[in-house]
């Protein structure tokens, strides 16, 4: 897995490339834990190179998603893949996560 | 025709074991997105018998294997940790509020909704052996 982090005016870009999994869902964790300490609550997740997650890289992305509803902002994603679509869809998780189809599309809805 | 792959109880297996299930959908002519289901259902088994069985990472063995009957495809994973009480664990609801939905639960709810059969059984000698099947018409 890799990740990478961007500050913007308004937001933070976080992008996550390969597998979260169990092995790999910490140190997504803790990435966007490390946003939320800064006391950034605009987050867009760039998903486009995101190869699998499973329900452990879910429940981060719900958690975080919480934690920025409480401070008025919130975890938009971006260019979601397919396959895990179907995975945010069919979780229901769908609902929680606006989706925009590109990074600039998604920044620029701060 | 019978593969199987042993791995010790590591987070770090579970890529070797998405390679395992990958190289199985191959052979077993399943397309991408069924492959997708059933890597992902895997993961979140193995995931659990890491977390729960055996209560964290050890060196104790997980072992996988898979065979086609007919139209179906059938991966068993196999485990000597705590023997495993589906009915314990309860059904995520997720039509509730975000700040509701629930942190448990939900990998073995993505592996019921992937699969088409998922069925535990427990052995004194044998110990935890899960059964998941996957129809695939090819």
């Amino acid at each position: 897995m890799d990740i990478s982090t961007t500050s913007y005016k308004r937001c933070e870009l976080v992008k996550v490339a390969g597998r979260i999994d169990s092995a790999s869902a910490p140190r997504f964790e803790e990435a966007l834990q490390e946003v939320l300490e800064r006391k950034r609550y605009n987050i867009v997740l760039d998903l486009s190179g995101l190869e699998y997650i499973s329900s452990a890289g879910l429940r981060a992305m719900v958690s975080t998603q919480k934690v920025c509803k409480e401070h008025g902002g919130q975890l938009v994603l971006a260019a979601v893949p397919k396959a895990i679509q179907e995975v945010l869809d069919l979780t229901g998780l769908d609902a929680l996560f606006t989706a925009y189809p590109d990074t600039v599309s998604a920044v620029g809805s701060f | 025709m019978e593969r199987s792959l042993t791995v010790p109880a590591r987070f770090t297996e579970l890529a070797h074991i998405a390679e395992f299930i990958a190289q199985a959908g191959r052979e077993a002519g399943l397309d991408e997105r069924t492959l997708f289901h059933v890597q992902m259902a895997v993961d979140e088994a193995c995931s659990n018998i890491i977390e729960h069985a055996y209560g964290g990472e050890s060196d104790e063995r997980i072992r996988l294997s898979w065979h086609c009957e007919g139209e179906k495809f059938v991966v068993t994973i196999q485990d000597w940790g705590e023997p495993f009480d589906p009915s314990a664990v309860p059904v995520p609801r997720l039509d509730v509020p975000l700040e509701e939905v629930p942190v448990g639960g939900l990998g073995l709810y993505i592996m019921r909704k992937l699969m088409d059969e998922v069925t535990f059984h427990f052995d004194e000698v044998e110990g935890n052996i899960l059964r998941m099947v996957k129809r695939c018409p090819r």
